[in-house]
């Protein structure tokens, strides 16, 4: 009865509820900070207001030293909010949890043990670890046909159709939708007797396949899901793109002849490439490590279980908190890898279209 | 690579090096008591209960336990913090010193660990006297939870259903119950037996048949101590029942979309026979039944289809234990929320449950196992550790969902691979772990 019902995306939520606590508390403190010093501030700023503007004025001229040092200085002062920001909240976690990979650490013991490189080792020595990334192909071929869609519709909707601004709309919608209710809209979806089954059975198609059911429809179905979540974000880099190629462009093209395609070979694409790059990409790493939609609607079972949610399960059901650290350092490792060899493969050139 | 980024390498890697220093509590208290209050009047504080019952709180039943128990305690300030993800949640907190007065032991602490994070609330051998389930939360014979109602895990069917299938006794084998089920399915409309696939916990409950199969209380020892997928053993009985229901097609039709919150009414209404749970979920489906409008006297309970010595057995066990946050500054208070809550509060008869007290009779919804003559029996704990260290380390994952998830697949043929090779993969990883933790 003390069973609750666990909701899937609470490791997640749990995490995020405790950074933002601590955030809570990082801003009180600061405000905390500010209040203390103000009445001093108030005090110099009375005391000190002839001395003060007296510098000022005096040091525009003659003194270029104390110029070039604030002008150093400047830029950092506005930068140190957020560079603090990002260091807290970014660099330290990583750089805990790459410490904690070189540990035994379960998570909550007061007590861990460095063990070295012992977690790598375990890490590349364990084949059923990495046999994981196979499912990552479906995601992979799934981000394929999705770029390509994404592509043919930001392309398409570049030029004025009818109704363009509505289904700039009904393409975008998706990724405003979060994520972990996706996955739950989806399990509805794939429901024995559920919404497909009946739109399926309208046009006269009785089926009776359990979409989830084996490790092939289920990842593909997932993957399905990723295509109709992401597709829109694509889309809309596509189209930003494709709007700053300049419009004479198509213009002289259409004066020398050109038709819809070769505008898009010659002209779209040779112009949207930087983006098309970046594009592909984030589809890559997106792939190695898929995690929200399998979670939450299989949670991992039936063979969908991808690196991220292997390590999450490592990291709060198994206890290994130490592992699952190097884990996550691996995937990032990889998927750095990955990105370079891509970039050596397709160097980013700059564009020139005239 | 320059020699910036080199130096803003250098420089991560040596805050990595520092950082380690902060994590943990330190354990700088551990080992202290929380005692019993001698007058309930001068104990004062606000203390904050952690809790996993959401809806509790929610519709303010909390609340009232808290009025109740400012009538013997009216300084305390008792204030309820419910978590939805309570094991991922807490796992987080307990890295610092706030993690409520009162809070549930969570899975993830070790046995060993218990000092360093809680008070203790007594020696085993006084407290043992009174209550169930101490040794489940005994570090060097201090006691250092307690469970405020008494679970047994055991089949939840809708009588109605089984009736209706011609079948007016339990089963008393797995074959039997096979059989059943069958006659369920030809006889009736309804699904013989859910999985819960996709809720995923509730597929765990499986490994609680650990003890009722052979009625042996020191079932939890031979866990740690064997290969729990021997021949004939408990778990491979289990197993071996779950396989065959969905083998021979008696569970629902597509386990991965099922749906936990819908199976209650379902259940209720007749169109589930059959889930394995336990005690605690009783209250819950006979809410769903009074919510859909079906008399929840059809939410019937029944014990796993064995007998030993000719009797039926169930194994009774604690619940989350409540514990004192060792960092509490209220641990008066503290302990006299515990002492109040599972002694007087009513919250296990308000639960249907099994009352912690060892003195109090079994709940009314277990009248059937009275009159059936079905043994009690309580687990000993003392291997518990050690068989969740085995657990944990060799990734099995006897209390978690995968496997089970892995055994239906199995047996509906989502996997390959036959019974026995699972089965026996999964003793071989638990077995070869098991020479390696010394405990």
């Amino acid at each position: 009865m003390a069973r609750a019902h666990p909701h899937p995306h609470a490791v997640a939520q749990g995490a995020g509820k405790a950074s933002r606590n601590t955030e809570a508390q990082a801003r009180a403190q600061a405000q905390a900070r500010v209040q203390a010093q103000s009445p001093m501030e108030a005090g110099a700023g009375a005391r000190g207001l002839g001395s003060k503007s007296g510098t000022r004025r005096a040091a525009r001229p003659p003194a270029p030293r104390r110029v070039r040092a604030r002008r150093l200085l400047t830029p950092w002062l506005f930068l140190l909010a957020p560079l603090a920001l990002l260091i807290t909240f970014t660099y330290a976690p990583i750089a805990n949890m790459v410490a904690y990979s070189f540990t035994d650490w379960d998570g909550v013991s007061p007590e861990l043990h460095y063990t070295g490189a012992e977690n790598y080792a375990e890490i590349f020595t364990r084949e059923d670890l990495f046999q994981v990334f196979w499912v990552s192909g479906y995601y992979l071929a799934a981000s394929v046909i999705q770029i390509v869609a994404a592509l043919y519709f930001a392309t398409i909707l570049s030029f004025s159709v009818r109704f363009r601004n509505f289904f700039k709309g009904v393409l975008f919608f998706p990724s405003l939708v979060n994520g972990v209710a996706i996955g739950f809209v989806f399990l509805y979806f794939f429901q024995d007797g559920g919404t497909f089954d009946t739109v399926l059975s309208l046009f006269g198609y009785q089926t009776d396949h359990a979409w989830l059911g084996t490790p092939v429809s289920a990842n593909i179905s997932l993957a399905g899901v990723s295509v109709w979540r992401y597709l829109g974000m694509n889309f809309v880099l596509f189209l930003g793109a494709i709007q700053s190629v300049p419009g004479e462009l198509y213009e002289a093209a259409e004066l020398d002849g050109a038709g819809r395609w070769h505008q898009f070979r010659y002209i779209i694409l040779p112009g949207i490439r930087p983006v098309l790059t970046l594009t592909v990409i984030l589809s890559v790493s997106g792939s190695l490590s898929a995690f929200e939609i399998p979670y939450i609607m299989t949670g991992g079972a039936t063979g969908t279980e991808t690196f991220v949610i292997q390590t999450v399960k490592l990291a709060f059901q198994f206890n290994k908190t130490g592992l699952a650290s190097a884990a996550a350092v691996v995937l990032l490792l990889i998927i750095l890898l990955v990105t370079w060899v891509q970039r050596r493969l397709v160097p980013d050139d700059r564009v020139d279209l005239v | 690579m320059n020699r910036r980024t080199a130096q803003a390498l250098a420089a991560v890697a040596g805050a990595a090096l520092l950082l380690p220093g902060c994590t943990g509590t330190g354990g700088s208290a551990k080992g202290a008591d929380a005692k019993a209050p001698d007058d309930p009047a001068k104990v004062s504080g606000t203390i904050t209960v952690l809790t996993v019952r959401t809806d509790l709180v929610q519709d303010g039943t909390m609340k009232k336990y808290a009025a109740e128990f400012n009538k013997t305690y009216p300084k305390v300030k008792v204030e309820f913090q419910a978590l939805t993800n309570y094991e991922a949640e807490i796992k987080i907190r307990m890295n610092t010193d706030d993690y409520g007065d009162v809070l549930l032991i969570p899975a993830v602490i070790k046995k060993d660990d218990y000092p360093k994070f809680f008070a203790s609330l007594g020696t085993q051998a006084e407290r043992s006297k009174k209550y169930r389930f101490t040794d489940f939360t005994t570090v060097g014979g201090k006691v250092y939870g307690q469970s405020p109602v008494g679970v047994m895990p055991g089949f939840v069917y809708n009588k109605r259903v089984w009736k209706e299938a011609g079948i007016t006794a339990w089963p008393t084998s797995p074959a039997e119950f096979l059989a059943d089920l069958k006659a369920i399915k030809t006889k009736t409309d309804a699904i013989p037996y859910y999985t819960n696939f996709a809720a995923q916990w509730p597929l765990t409950s499986w490994t609680y048949v650990d003890g009722s199969v052979h009625c042996d209380p020191r079932a939890t020892t031979k866990l740690a101590e064997g290969d729990p997928w021997a021949e004939g053993s408990d778990l491979r009985v289990g197993d071996t029942l779950l396989y065959d229901i969905v083998k021979q097609g008696l569970a629902e039709k597509d386990p991965t979309t099922s749906n936990w919150e819908e199976s209650k009414p379902r259940t209720a209404k007749g169109e589930i026979a059959t889930q394995w749970l336990g005690t605690w979920a009783i209250i819950q489906f006979q809410d769903a039944a009074k919510k859909a409008g079906v008399n929840p006297d059809d939410i019937g309970f029944m014990p796993f289809p064995a007998r030993t010595n000719g009797a039926f057995c169930a194994t009774v066990g604690p619940d989350y234990n409540q514990a004192v946050n060792v960092h509490s500054p209220h641990k008066e208070a503290a302990r006299a929320w515990i002492d109040w809550f599972t002694d007087k509060s009513g919250y296990d008869k308000d639960n249907l449950a099994i009352s912690p007290l060892k003195s109090a009779p079994m709940p009314d919804v277990l009248k059937p196992y009275e009159e059936a003559g079905v043994k009690l029996i309580e687990l000993d704990d003392s291997a518990g550790a050690k068989v969740k260290l085995i657990d944990d380390r060799s990734e099995v994952g006897i209390y978690k969902p995968e496997y089970r998830q892995d055994l239906v697949d199995l047996a509906r043929g989502a996997k390959k691979g036959s019974l026995d090779d699972f089965l026996g993969g999964l003793g071989e990883k638990w077995t070869g772990t098991q020479k390696n933790v010394s405990h």
